[in-house]
């Protein structure tokens, strides 16, 4: 949690605003604790929405499907994306190509509710990442370590979620990516003033983002987990490493029967530390998703970023 | 006294750390007996449809109505409003509310996030205005005579009371300001 997310609104408020940094964090804290699902069309939309998804990802391919059919990943068709909106009242994200501005600017003339600017789709620039503070509409960026994730705040990113390995199944690397990013800001909050600007330079990230990661004790934008989560067992794994909600994408709707794994992935999220309640909602939802080993992958998402 | 933050989902943490600047330590409520514990209680922000399903799936539904109707203190912030309500404007099917506060509301009815904003709030008998964040807020469209309108926005109510229940449909625990916090921890 941010303590200058309240300053903000103590200093500034004197006329109504919007697209604020305070009013676009905001709606990433009243995700927290919940689950945020990757859809194609509006009816699994409405399985989501049912299953009590907080949010929902309008994409035309899940990652398991662009991982298997190769070829260049896009923004997804706003009618598409469209019919998702009018599907549901939750919020509804969509993701654009990392640089791809103009797709981020189209997104946002579709009034989605949140950009992911992702490693899933393609890359559009091999160096720099969208200036997303040039944006109303709120930003998720990925990241593999702290110093990434400092670098997309940097840039304006209002969420950051830890990677994984979108579309294998696998929840080794977003539990790597979880246990790099908190192991690091459990290291800096013991670090002395002197260190923090060695910090800063062996993580490649803006000293006031270092300082302010020693002083609270943690990110200033939520964290939430990605990449590979498909039981409700990997929803409280990441969730008890301290993640604050979970993305889940190909894990739902290439399971044998998604809408009762959805319904059981919302509600490990929320009692992710009662075993009891996690045994019981875990039975009896048949096959889940196909999982694949990572060292056999053609190609790796996670690394796409800089 | 002792008081609880519904922790289903959505923004329990920052509600707790209200407290904890003041002073109070504030108990997260999942289950049944975890409510039984508490005098009052906070219904965060968050996804009302989503925490409907998860008062259902925790077997909250029905105690949380006994204690509401008891006239336990609550104080809903955005989602907790829209649940405190007697009616849901174009309410999602199954969505609970529970008629603490007799007032109809629209979910989203600002619009979506783009819409989200923030606006100094004056509340009446209050010095200065409070720091108001809406995100994604619901609309008050009608509030019945019981219900005391303590702020309102472009003509609609955005902070009320009725009985032991406060209701506002932006959100106290965003903000640094505690008033709103310390106002209902200590109210009769």
């Amino acid at each position: 949690m941010d303590p200058k997310l309240g300053s903000m609104a103590a200093e500034l408020m004197t006329s109504r605003e919007t697209g604020t940094p305070l009013v676009k964090r905001g709606l990433a804290e009243m995700l927290k604790g919940g689950v945020i699902m990757d859809v194609v069309t509006p009816e699994q939309a409405k399985v989501a929405e049912d299953a009590g998804a907080v949010a929902v990802m309008a994409l035309e391919r899940v990652p398991a499907d662009i991982r298997r059919d190769g070829g260049v990943a896009r923004m997804s068709d706003p009618e598409m994306i469209a019919g998702i909106q009018e599907a549901v009242t939750i919020p509804v994200m969509a993701k654009a190509r990392i640089g791809h501005f103009a797709e981020a600017q189209i997104l946002e003339a579709l009034d989605v509710d949140y950009i992911d600017e992702s490693e899933v789709l393609t890359p559009a620039d091999e160096a720099h990442h969208i200036d997303k503070w040039a944006f109303t509409v709120p930003f998720v960026c990925g990241a593999t370590n702290l110093g990434e994730a400092l670098r997309r705040i940097s840039e304006g990113a209002c969420m950051i979620r830890s990677k994984g390995e979108a579309g294998t199944g696998n929840i080794v690397e977003a539990v790597r990516h979880l246990r790099s990013i908190i192991g690091d800001v459990r290291k800096i909050s013991q670090a002395d003033s002197a260190e923090l600007y060695d910090w800063a330079k062996q993580i490649r990230a803006p000293l006031p983002l270092v300082r302010e990661v020693a002083e609270t004790g943690w990110l200033p934008v939520p964290l939430f987990c990605a990449g590979g989560i498909s039981t409700p067992a990997d929803a409280a794994l990441v969730m008890q490493l301290g993640a604050e909600a979970v993305f889940v994408g190909s894990g739902i709707f290439k399971s044998a029967d998604p809408a009762p794994r959805a319904k059981a992935i919302v509600e490990a999220a929320t009692n992710y530390r009662d075993p009891h309640i996690l045994a019981k909602i875990s039975r009896g939802l048949g096959e889940p998703m196909v999982g694949l080993e990572i060292d056999g992958l053609a190609t790796r998402l996670a690394d796409r970023g800089w | 006294m002792k008081v609880g933050v519904l922790a289903l989902q959505g923004a329990f943490g920052l509600h707790e750390r209200a407290f904890r600047r003041i002073g109070v330590a504030a108990l997260q409520v999942r289950t049944a007996s975890e409510l039984a514990e508490v005098d009052r209680l906070v219904i965060p922000g968050g996804e009302s449809t989503a925490m409907s399903k998860l008062l259902d799936a925790n077997g909250l539904t029905a105690p949380l109505a006994d204690r509401l109707a008891g006239g336990m203190p609550v104080l809903g912030t955005c989602a907790g409003l829209i649940l405190l309500a007697a009616e849901v404007v174009d309410g999602y099917p199954g969505q609970h509310c529970f008629g603490a506060v007799d007032m109809a509301v629209r979910r989203n009815g600002y619009g979506r996030q783009s819409e989200s904003f923030s606006a100094p709030v004056d509340v009446r008998g209050w010095e200065s205005a409070f720091p108001g964040v809406f995100i994604r807020a619901p609309v008050v469209e009608s509030a019945g005579a019981d219900v005391e309108v303590l702020a309102e926005l472009a003509g609609a109510p955005v902070l009320c009371r009725q009985g032991s229940a406060v209701v506002s449909s932006f959100h106290p625990e965003l903000s640094e300001d505690d008033r709103v916090h310390r106002w209902f921890a200590t109210q009769q």
